[in-house]
């Protein structure tokens, strides 16, 4: 085996990276689908969009919306999309501690108040928005 | 009889090999070693020719950080008994070249630490101290938690775009720009910022969070980029909207 | 190093786009996408549902909504190609197809929400 090696220069190991490292260990995984549910973000816009356009547009055109909504295909889609904007929003609120530093009256406010108070807002604004739609 | 563990070491010697390969050492299981005790063992008792960096054992010199069981990890602050019964996979510490065994050419941090100028920039314009600069409490605080990075490169070895882009300035640099950005004494914010805010600094971070968790001395590094980031975003900000006014 | 001008305002789009994303976004695709679809809840009415939608602030905040989302999506989606697909030589062809993308989207919002309505 002809290896090439000179004295005082040797040759260094530097094996490329896979185009699958992140499946290679859990928390990269998670970073992974982390990052995927931005796609789901941008269907839930579309879907909305199609509902704002179908009211818009009138009775029968909502119905239309609200049977395509419950087909099969579509729920399926809407509850994976539900489970995918739910982990992003958990992650983003779990993270948001870390990247803020907020100090009241000289004292650094704690993790756990900084992701609270996303937690309370994020139940707010949902039940703000329920009841709007549901009332 | 006495417990005995085997430690999966990783070898490569470029004199004779492409590859790295897999070498086994059994060793006695001390409640007491770390693995780097272990490996100390296997140097002085088994097999001379292993190459490995080590210095304080005590987790304050960086020397000793390496891939074990697929974590990077201090050595001299991770013990044998954690991994019992074992066997141990002890490789170098990824993302990095190897030249030899366990040993990882560094140079490419040592290159990018000096760029963002990790010391105390006085103003140009600021007169020398006549005395001693005075520091609060409460302005040590600011930048305590970064100043305690030990450059043991663990957080490279965790972070998957250090690995992916050649050029990323990586989370130990940034954290220690950070350092002196926040120190009351520094005036060096505005330099920084052309090293700082670009692809290969703050903005090739996407917060995967690795770089955090492998820490051995609690710098949060992911944390001071992110911070960072808000920095350089309303300071862009600020110079878009109001282009009058001087940062 | 050359300094991006862009990309710090572009990062600020992709986190307040991540934040409104997360506070409004579940709650009404669990409602439009769960459960009014599987019959938990009766559907509101199309009356409703559009007094609701014609209201200004309703139209600026799901605009703003709208706009912010896509350009969340359309900045971390472009990172996820670079990382995950290694697709970094690409670059500008995701540049223009991500944010191109998202300001298509944020058009058509605009026009669904200020225009029609």
């Amino acid at each position: 085996m002809s290896v090439r090696y000179t004295e005082f220069h040797p040759r260094w190991y530097r094996p490329p990276m896979s185009v699958f490292w992140w499946a290679g260990r859990r928390s990269y995984l998670i970073f992974v689908l982390r990052e995927l549910s931005s796609i789901f973000t941008a269907w839930s816009v579309v879907f909305l969009l199609l509902l704002v356009h179908a009211v818009s547009e009138g009775s029968r055109q909502y119905r239309q919306f609200l049977n395509l909504s419950s087909n099969p295909w579509m729920l399926t889609l809407n509850v994976i999309t539900l489970a995918f904007l739910v982990f992003h929003a958990v992650t983003w609120f779990n993270l948001a501690p870390q990247a803020m530093v907020v100090r009241l009256r000289g004292n650094r406010v704690p993790r756990s108040a900084i992701a609270g108070a996303h937690y309370a807002g994020w139940a707010l604004l949902s039940a703000l928005a329920a009841w709007l739609i549901l009332r | 009889m006495a417990d005995r563990i085997i430690l999966q070491v990783s070898r490569y010697r470029p004199e004779r090999e492409l590859e790295p390969t897999t070498q086994e050492y059994e060793i006695p299981l001390n409640e007491e070693w770390a693995v780097l005790d272990g490996l100390n063992h296997v140097k002085d008792t088994l097999d001379g020719t292993l190459s490995y960096r080590w210095s304080c054992r005590m987790g304050i010199c960086g020397s000793c950080g390496m891939t074990v069981n697929g974590e990077p990890r201090l050595t001299c602050a991770t013990f044998l008994t954690d991994y019992r019964p074992g066997p141990i996979r002890i490789e170098p510490l990824h993302n990095f070249p190897v030249i030899r065994d366990l040993v990882v050419e560094i140079g490419d941090f040592m290159r990018k630490l000096p760029q963002v100028k990790p010391w105390l920039i006085h103003g140009e314009d600021t007169a020398a101290p006549q005395s001693e600069l005075l520091q609060t409490p409460a302005d040590l605080d600011e930048y305590k938690q970064y100043s305690m990075c030990i450059n043991c490169m663990l957080c490279y070895s965790a972070c998957p775009i250090v690995g992916l882009e050649e050029d990323f300035l990586g989370p130990a640099a940034i954290a220690l720009a950070q350092r002196y950005n926040l120190d009351s004494r520094d005036e060096g914010a505005d330099e920084r910022l052309d090293v700082l805010s670009t692809a290969a600094g703050v903005w090739g971070c996407t917060f995967v969070g690795e770089c955090t968790k492998a820490c051995p001395k609690g710098v949060d590094p992911a944390g001071a980029i992110q911070r960072y980031k808000l920095t350089a975003a309303t300071d862009s900000l600020r110079s878009f909207l109001m282009p009058w006014r001087s940062s | 190093m050359a300094k991006r001008r862009a990309e710090p305002l572009v990062w600020l789009l992709f986190s307040s786009g991540g934040l409104a994303a997360a506070l409004l976004l579940p709650v009404l695709l669990a409602l439009f996408g769960l459960v009014i679809p599987a019959g938990w809840v009766s559907a509101p009415t199309q009356a409703h549902l559009l007094s609701l939608v014609s209201n200004p602030l309703t139209r600026i905040v799901l605009l703003g909504l709208c706009i912010l989302a896509l350009f969340h999506w359309a900045h971390r989606f472009r990172y996820t190609l670079y990382e995950g697909l290694q697709l970094k030589h690409l670059s500008k062809l995701i540049i223009v197809g991500c944010y191109g993308g998202a300001l298509v989207g944020s058009a058509l919002a605009f026009y669904l929400l200020l225009i029609v309505l």
